[in-house]
């Protein structure tokens, strides 16, 4: 790419392709090698203008050049439609499991998925075989339409997770799951889960003739390993002994109101001595005899 | 039809294209006009249409028919065209035993309706029945309009969910198309709305959006319409959609278009 990628503290990478026209054909293998690098969830975002199919086709070319199996889930458009373009070597390691012929049974003639798209889902998750496998999703829109969007997420989930040992949090490389999502479809809510669910974004916009895609990479964060204690290595002693422990412990706040404080403020013991009020008057003070609130009821 | 339309979708009745779902939308205008001119077009393109009607009566578009040169009477009596009159078969639903299904009996439902009646309705419509039908060209399905399924109670997700099983047969299997009209409120809190028109755009071969102006009313120029052609399946990536906007002025039978800024009455 020509402009190098900015970092962004959290470990984000933004990377826009270049737009020269001579190295076109080296950049868009960059660019889906690239998608393809971290293994684990891909969203394609696409829009009326800019469809996204095309690059979801792209990717799984790539992935089936790689020896990988693929498998697609296709919703939106017909299996001959979907092969459209592919040669036989690539078609022969897809996949296709049709859910859109007759996804909600409507024909009864038994043809359709057993189970529904929930169903072939998860069936999805058990392990399909050993090797890498890419997953494509076509399109995670049309699932989020027909299933609640928590299903939706935990199968994702478990998708990008499959094989990996249980408690290990980050997902396997050799998994590649690719969500094609359509951007004006879903509120604020999905999007944003989504999103946080996957290690790659891409979404695509565009001028007037020239597509672009935007890339948006989520590394994950790395845990430390240790606790760092605060009170070494300063030049003043913080620690407490044990004695100074107790002390601090059985101090009682002055500001804290337990029971025995209200007992001591309400009934004034025998041996504790009354406040006085020791006042000298100079010239200019009028000092009235009388008591100005003689009249209070108190 | 309009011949001006024709030449701007560069299409003729003599090569229809097969296999395609083509989006009216209309927003701040009326978009009618776009589905007389689907309506005539297909008819005189000797297709076999399916007209789910829900807005206007059978005489309404059989006088606009008339004007642009065909007759929905002789077309329905010869078998070419099958019209659902939404405004009359409704009533038939409320008064008819319950037993009998109806391809609007969701009206009868009390929850989320299921259209699935009317897409039996329009898959036996379409379906060649034996050899005679083969005298047609390919099926061609007409809904005017979708909004008023919203309307009734229907969600966008069910609509949608039609006009996929209509596409699977239709489009896929039958190697026909269909034009739909949808409306844009144009109301940022109208999400069903909004979720079927993008919904159905994602879908669409051909979009076909009718503005109104945004200066508001003219005598000499009706509104604008932006053409977008898309392939929602592209084979290779090389094709780059193609989008144009025209105005228009609706006369009495036709239908003018100009570039922006350039009408008659203007220059």
């Amino acid at each position: 790419m020509n402009s190098p990628p900015l970092s962004l503290g959290a470990g984000q990478q933004v990377m826009t392709p270049s737009k020269g026209v001579g190295e076109r054909k080296i950049r868009r293998l960059e660019m889906l090698e690239s998608v393809l690098a971290l293994g684990g969830l891909v969203l394609l975002r696409d829009s009326v203008e800019w469809e996204g199919r095309s690059l979801l086709k792209a990717l799984i070319k790539k992935s089936a050049l790689r020896g990988e199996q693929v498998h697609v889930l296709g919703c939106e458009v017909s299996e001959e439609e979907f092969r459209e373009g592919f040669d036989s070597s690539i078609n022969s390691q897809l996949v296709y499991h049709d859910l859109f012929r007759d996804p909600l049974n409507w024909s009864k003639t038994g043809e359709a998925l057993p189970g529904g798209p929930l169903g072939v889902l998860r069936a999805m998750c058990s392990r399909t075989g050993p090797g890498p496998v890419t997953i494509a999703l076509d399109s995670l829109s049309w699932l989020l339409l027909h299933l609640p969007c928590t299903t939706v997420c935990q199968t994702l989930h478990a998708l990008s997770h499959q094989d990996s040992r249980p408690g290990d949090s980050s997902p396997v490389e050799h998994v590649h799951v690719l969500g094609l999502l359509h951007g004006e479809l879903h509120g604020p809510g999905p999007m944003g889960t989504l999103s946080a669910l996957a290690r790659t974004e891409v979404t695509l916009s565009g001028t007037r003739s020239q597509a672009s895609a935007h890339i948006l990479y989520r590394r994950p964060q790395q845990r430390p390993t240790h606790e760092v204690d605060p009170t070494t290595h300063l030049t003043f002693n913080l620690h407490l002994s044990k004695k100074e422990k107790e002390a601090k412990d059985s101090l009682t706040l002055p500001f804290q109101f337990s029971s025995e404080k209200q007992q001591a403020l309400l009934c004034r013991g025998l041996g504790q001595a009354t406040s006085h009020i020791f006042y000298e008057p100079d010239a200019y003070d009028d000092l009235d005899q009388e008591d100005p609130d003689d009249d209070l009821d108190i | 039809m309009f011949p001006e339309l024709n030449n701007l979708l560069n299409t003729s009745p003599d090569s229809v294209e097969q296999g395609t779902l083509t989006l009216l939308c209309d927003a701040g205008t009326d978009g009618s006009f776009l589905v007389h001119h689907f309506l005539s077009f297909y008819l005189k393109a000797n297709c076999k249409v399916c007209f789910v009607a829900l807005v206007q009566s059978f005489s309404h578009y059989n006088v606009v028919g008339q004007k642009l040169g065909v007759s929905l009477t002789s077309a329905r009596e010869r078998g070419q065209l099958v019209f659902l009159e939404g405004l009359k078969s409704s009533v038939d639903v409320v008064l008819r035993a319950e037993a009998e299904p109806h391809p609007l009996g969701f009206l009868r439902e009390a929850g989320a309706g299921n259209l699935q009646p009317l897409y039996e309705f329009v898959r036996e419509a379409l379906e060649p029945v034996d050899c005679r039908e083969a005298a047609w060209r390919s099926p061609v399905l007409l809904v005017d309009d979708l909004s008023v399924l919203l309307g009734l109670g229907v969600g966008a997700v069910a609509v949608l969910d039609f006009i996929h099983y209509c596409r699977a047969t239709v489009c896929c299997s039958l190697q026909g198309s269909i034009v739909a009209l949808v409306h844009d409120s144009g109301d940022a809190e109208d999400e069903e709305s909004d979720v079927l028109l993008n919904g159905l755009s994602h879908q669409s071969h051909l979009i076909l959006r009718a503005e109104g102006l945004a200066t508001g009313f003219c005598r000499d120029v009706h509104g604008q319409l932006r053409i977008l052609w898309r392939r929602p399946s592209p084979p290779t990536a090389a094709r780059r959609d193609r989008s144009l906007t025209f105005q228009y002025k609706i006369q009495d039978k036709s239908v003018s278009f100009f570039a922006r800024g350039m009408s008659p009455a203007v220059l």
